[in-house]
């Protein structure tokens, strides 16, 4: 296995020899089938009573081959594995795909088209994030949230079928624009979303953020300074929960960004706690991004001009953009025709995971519990 | 048959079929507030508003192969829901549901009860043992510490009531609440008793022996069919005899306004108030997360047990003044 976690090597053996551990440690695998690792992944515990000695992600249960596939197929083929890498919120890695063959091909995308994939891809944001608190809350044992958010989930995603055909796993952008416009029904749906949500932001807070328990167990857990944020490269929502105000939409801005006027929150402690915070306010950001698209919203063709058979020139380019976990990165060679010679791509979870092993040392079973959750991790994301 | 044999057997089918009974209101009555909570309707498939679905899911659980684990204590893996099981019958024998209903009237009816609340922690220890599986030994571990620990809030506050009413009879501590509830005049008390009766019947937010998110069952891990369905009911059981133990000490038992109801009357106000904590701790479960290992125990030694402590004192000093 080598190297996978990026400190050390991986014991991969199922029942290690008990005569290894000193002091009484033992193993214990969490995964791949645990209920708070959301998805097939492992992480060997070695674990002295409730303290967590030395914890080691083990990967591989889900990979797909997602980039090999990349390099056997044009563009419009490859499309619908990129939603079914980031199940959460697909919509951006739509985006960053597209973008990365507009950029090298020089393809004009009209800009109603571009202030569509910026509301759809911002609705997505939100959908994520639903996901996201439901889920980090019931691995803190709370049942009742996740409810709460998804049935705000579901507002967005009946929004989303309406114009993308499918709720979960998006395959609605086109090279040069998008597949379908939108029209007044989705724009009036979309407002009475963000004013429903608004009022639901009172009713988070009311059962979760001001919840003494709540705030017990997430603060001062999984503490993430900005020095090891950068050490291990973690963006995102994580990283800003450490106090570094790194944006992708703000700092290398793509599409219609710079057209909208919203903040980056910014956490102080780097704990569960602040990570919460941050996406908690990240939502609301996103429904001010929305709010202004919408105003804003030109008319004019919703897909360009593109060649039925895409003729990349030879080279390589890269596109990135700020996926719901943070800075996804497609890299591509080229080597001239439709399909291309490699593809990479960064995916943020996977750099999240990584702070795990450091983080995870000394500390209870629940707290990597929470820990986990708050980084959160989309699994076949990282097993791509 | 002599007639006190024909009542011994009498009583103890009474019981048994009792503790069913409660399981299945008990388990629609969590399933359909937690669905009212979480806005959703809850059962509504078997019989009107499926109340008929805690009945088909007994059937199915009867149904179901129990699965012994490889590498496990045959003898003590099917002892241990038994041992769970058996000992939570029991207090239903002296709890008083009205003035002529009590099936056994002991001078330590309390002390009865208490006794047999903890011997459920024995099949537990057992169960996580016999499971060789290392999440359901964590259980175990936990729930140890847990119910030894919260034991000792719980009989303090307990024994605040006793100094005033100077008995351990359950019969005898409903009648010295003739004029008002002991709640009024030991509000602390019941609030340290209610807190640790949630974590005595490993109830949410003290629910660590089988922390679903971490633990994926706790000690019942590897139990199926039969097996998890008798500490499904020990659990339920257990909750029952630690609100109606809370009923008959602060809340005056099956005293109540006088309805015309006949004898049914005290049964009436006994299983509306029992039922009434047992949806305010079904209400605690829904709401809250679950507090971590070291925070319960923080919480039990450093201020659940100095509050119990000092509540005694101070009732010890009032009760020989008055």
């Amino acid at each position: 296995m080598g190297n996978l976690a990026g400190n050390g090597a991986v014991h991969v053996d199922l029942e290690p020899a008990a005569d290894i551990l000193k002091d009484n440690h033992y193993y214990l695998n969490m995964g791949p089938q645990h209920p708070s690792t959301h998805g097939v992944m492992r992480v060997l515990l070695e674990m002295d009573g409730e303290y967590i000695v030395n914890p080691q992600p083990v990967l591989g249960y889900g990979h797909r081959m997602q980039e090999k596939m990349g390099e056997h197929k044009n563009w419009m083929a490859f499309m619908p594995n990129t939603g079914r890498m980031d199940y959460a919120a697909a919509l951006p890695y739509n985006h960053g795909f597209v973008a990365l063959f507009e950029r090298l091909c020089g393809i004009e995308v009209p800009i109603r088209a571009e202030y569509i994939r910026v509301i759809t891809s911002e609705l997505n944001r939100l959908v994520s994030h639903h996901l996201w608190m439901g889920a980090f809350l019931l691995d803190l044992g709370a049942f009742t949230p996740i409810l709460y958010t998804f049935d705000d989930r579901e507002q967005v995603l009946d929004i989303l079928e309406d114009i993308t055909g499918s709720r979960l796993t998006y395959c609605y952008f086109r090279v040069g624009g998008v597949c379908k416009d939108i029209d007044d029904n989705f724009v009036e749906k979309t407002r009475a979303f963000i004013k429903r949500q608004r009022e639901r932001f009172d009713i988070y807070n009311d059962l979760v953020t001001g919840n003494i328990i709540f705030i017990k167990r997430a603060e001062g857990v999984g503490v993430i300074s900005p020095e090891m944020a950068c050490r291990y490269g973690v963006t995102g929502p994580v990283l800003r929960g450490s106090g570094i105000a790194y944006d992708v939409r703000k700092n290398e801005p793509y599409s219609v960004y710079p057209n909208f006027d919203f903040e980056i929150p910014v956490g102080s402690n780097g704990d569960c706690l602040d990570r919460y915070m941050v996406r908690l306010q990240e939502m609301e950001q996103s429904l001010r991004i929305i709010e202004q698209a919408l105003d804003q919203l030109p008319d004019g063709p919703f897909l360009g001009k593109v060649p039925k058979k895409l003729k990349m020139p030879t080279g390589d380019c890269s596109s990135a953009v700020e996926s719901a976990r943070g800075e996804l990165t497609y890299y591509l060679v080229s080597g001239g025709g439709d399909i291309p010679y490699r593809l990479k791509i960064r995916v943020p979870s996977y750099s999240n995971l990584s702070v795990l092993p450091e983080l995870g040392q000394g500390i209870l079973l629940s707290d990597l519990v929470t820990t986990m959750g708050s980084l959160d991790l989309v699994i076949p994301e990282i097993d791509r | 048959m002599p007639p006190e044999l024909l009542r011994m057997i009498i009583a103890a089918a009474l019981v048994v079929a009792f503790v069913f009974l409660n399981a299945m209101i008990l388990g629609y009555m969590e399933r359909k507030v937690a669905g009212h909570i979480q806005r959703r309707p809850g059962l509504m498939e078997v019989g009107p508003h499926g109340v008929l679905q805690l009945l088909v899911d007994g059937f199915k659980l009867i149904g179901k192969q129990l699965i012994v684990p490889e590498g496990s204590n045959k003898f003590l893996f099917r002892l241990a829901p038994i041992l769970s099981f058996a000992p939570c019958v029991l207090p239903f024998v002296v709890i008083p549901f009205a003035k002529k209903l009590q099936i056994v009237e002991m001078d330590v009816s309390l002390i009865f009860i208490l006794a047999m609340t903890s011997i459920n922690v024995i099949a537990i220890i057992v169960a996580g043992w016999a499971s060789n599986n290392k999440y359901s030994l964590f259980g175990t571990f936990r729930a140890v510490a847990q119910a030894v620990s919260y034991e000792i809030p719980l009989l303090l506050s307990i024994l605040s009531i006793i100094l005033i009413t100077n008995t351990f009879s359950l019969q005898g501590i409903i009648a010295a609440q003739k004029y008002y509830w002991f709640i009024l005049i030991q509000p602390v008390a019941f609030i340290i008793y209610f807190i640790s009766g949630l974590a005595e019947t490993n109830r949410a937010p003290f629910d660590m022996p089988e922390a679903e998110s971490e633990l994926t069952a706790g000690f019942h891990t590897e139990y199926s069919g039969m097996g998890f369905s008798f500490f499904f009911l020990a659990e339920y059981a257990n909750m029952f005899t630690v609100c109606s133990i809370a009923t008959v000490l602060f809340l005056g038992g099956w005293k109540g306004i006088p309805l015309p109801l006949g004898d049914f009357t005290g049964i009436f106000w006994f299983m509306l108030k029992v039922y009434g904590l047992l949806f305010v701790m079904i209400w605690i479960r829904w709401t809250y997360p679950r507090v971590r290992f070291d925070q319960l125990m923080t919480f039990c030694w450093k201020y659940l047990i100095p509050f119990s402590l000092a509540n005694l004192l101070i009732t010890a000093v009032l009760v020989k003044l008055i």
